[in-house]
């Protein structure tokens, strides 16, 4: 089985223990949510995995790596020299948002091609190519132009679109998405879990999404593990966890939402007009 | 007449170097009662920031008025302005940069007391008034975590004793399970204090929970407006039906929105 196994995963900082035992399944080509407030450790396990958690915190535990091809028993033992020619290649990560995570000052082109380059070592023109491709691939508009772009030159939902190409450019079998809509508006988004679905299906990618949003995790995890204070404390299929929750804190999370399961009428209509849906906010 | 704002066929232009002007706000009109909560929502871009900047003055009109309790809303400059201005008050996105970092939350709110003159409610209200101690009074705002900073920030609008207040996306930076909690937060303080609510946002389903009446603004213009109640279930306008439909259900059963 391709995909991650996460085993009594532990991480400190100072005193406080951030994770107290994280034990969890993210299968290839399944979308893992993580799902819980802020401050329960939902992000920290996403950095935990790929490597990247804050300087100065202990982490114990066992991360075991399956891309089908060998893979790692326990990414926590690697050296950090091991583990930076993974990270970027085999195990990828989109941040919440784009304007931030991208570089400012150098061109989508750059930003596409430079891990492509290092880990693959590509020559210039077939990086060229792989991120027209990718480009075209996540649904970029005029890939031909937008190489040659900045990211200023772009709105928010390409933007995304774009972290994504880079992201998924050294085909990984791994991919963490932090919070990958939470920046973008409704229309937006639907069509960034859309993509995010249909490369998850398409390229067999272990998926792990960290969202607050339950609504976000109902229309693509496929399991749900609720996280509590550095605890995972239910994990379970999507319909289980939302319409059936087992456990006390899952009850009030679900029953927190500011939309009930009955959101009006009129939503269920087709959707009205000819531009409706995959309608995203053009390049400017 | 008991509108206590009333915007009336506002635009607000922004002129581009080297390109055309851009029309932000296009003959916006639109009116709040007292002690009434409106809800604006709109995608990024549609200026709804843009509007709620001109009502409080600090985006100047190129044609139309705002009006408030029938004077109009002047803008704002280098002099201290009409004391009976004052009145509105706005809650910003981020409180991380709407709160000064070096001032004591009870001196800030001390600040906006000011404003309100004998109408000032006590520091430890207002704080209670938020769900906080009042031995907060004394801390910095670092010491504070995102939904306790807009809770600080919410007391120091409602410190002068405002009869307008306008959020501008004041839980977008917020947890998504305190983001409801904190609007409606903002309402009830809001009408405790016979205040009118402009709430703007972007997520519907929030707006839904805490506006009287919603008004849907799509590239400068106000395409829908009407009772929440009618909007969310009866919406007329095509982009409303598809703002709606795009909003993900937490059904558990993996429909994709939009």
């Amino acid at each position: 089985m391709s995909g991650l196994r996460i085993d009594g995963l532990r991480l400190t900082i100072g005193r406080s223990e951030v994770l107290k035992g994280i034990s969890l399944d993210a299968p290839g080509g399944v979308i893992t949510g993580l799902a819980g407030e802020s401050g329960s450790g939902k992000t920290m396990t996403g950095l935990a995995v790929i490597g990247l958690q804050p300087a100065g915190s202990r982490v114990s535990g066992t991360i075991a790596f399956d891309d089908g091809d060998g893979g790692v028993p326990n990414l926590l033992d690697l050296s950090p020299r091991a583990m930076n020619r993974l990270r970027g290649r085999r195990i990828a990560m989109v941040f919440q948002d784009p304007t931030a995570s991208l570089q400012p000052m150098l061109s989508i082109g750059t930003q596409l091609t430079d891990h492509l380059r290092h880990h693959l070592h590509l020559d210039k023109r077939a990086a060229r190519r792989r991120a027209l491709e990718l480009l075209e691939r996540v649904k970029v508009p005029d890939a031909e132009a937008a190489v040659r772009r900045y990211p200023h030159q772009f709105s928010g939902g390409q933007l995304q679109r774009i972290a994504i190409a880079i992201a998924i450019a050294c085909e990984p079998a791994v991919l963490i998405a932090d919070e990958p809509t939470t920046a973008l508006d409704v229309t937006v988004q639907a069509g960034i879990l859309r993509l995010l679905r249909e490369l998850t299906d398409d390229l067999g990618l272990a998926v792990l999404l960290v969202t607050h949003d339950l609504g976000v995790m109902s229309a693509v995890a496929d399991t749900v593990a609720v996280m509590r204070s550095g605890t995972v404390v239910e994990h379970g299929s999507r319909y289980q966890v939302i319409r059936e929750p087992r456990t006390e804190y899952a009850k009030e999370l679900i029953a927190a939402l500011p939309h009930t399961p009955a959101p009006g009428a009129g939503v269920d209509e087709p959707p009205a007009g000819p531009e409706a849906g995959g309608d995203e906010g053009e390049s400017r | 007449m008991t509108d206590r704002l009333e915007i009336d066929e506002a635009t607000v232009t922004y002129r581009q170097p080297g390109r055309r002007t851009l029309t932000a706000v296009d003959s916006v009109s639109l009116s709040l009662r007292a002690g009434e909560v409106l809800g604006l929502v709109g995608e990024s871009g549609c200026g709804k920031s843009t509007l709620a900047r001109a009502v409080c003055g600090l985006e100047p009109l190129s044609s139309g008025a705002i009006r408030f309790d029938g004077e109009p809303v002047r803008r704002l400059g280098l002099r201290p302005r009409d004391s009976r201005q004052r009145r509105i008050q706005m809650v910003f996105q981020n409180p991380y940069a709407s709160l000064n970092p070096r001032r004591r939350v009870g001196a800030q709110i001390e600040d906006a007391r000011a404003v309100a003159g004998r109408d000032a409610l006590p520091v430890e209200r207002l704080l209670e008034q938020v769900g906080l101690e009042p031995a907060v009074a004394s801390r910095y705002p670092y010491e504070f975590s995102g939904g306790q900073r807009q809770r600080i920030a919410i007391a120091r609008a409602m410190a002068a004793a405002p009869e307008v207040l306008i959020g501008d996306e004041p839980i977008a930076s917020l947890d998504a399970s305190l983001q409801a909690r904190i609007a409606s937060l903002m309402r009830d303080v809001a009408l405790e204090q016979g205040a009118s609510l402009l709430f703007i946002s972007h997520d519907l389903s929030v707006v839904r929970v805490i506006a009287d009446r919603i008004a849907v603004m799509q590239s400068g213009r106000i395409v829908e407006e009407g009772p929440t109640d009618r909007v969310w279930s009866d919406p007329q306008h095509p982009y409303t039906r598809r703002l709606l439909a795009a909003i993900p259900i937490a059904d558990g059963l993996g429909r994709l929105p939009g």
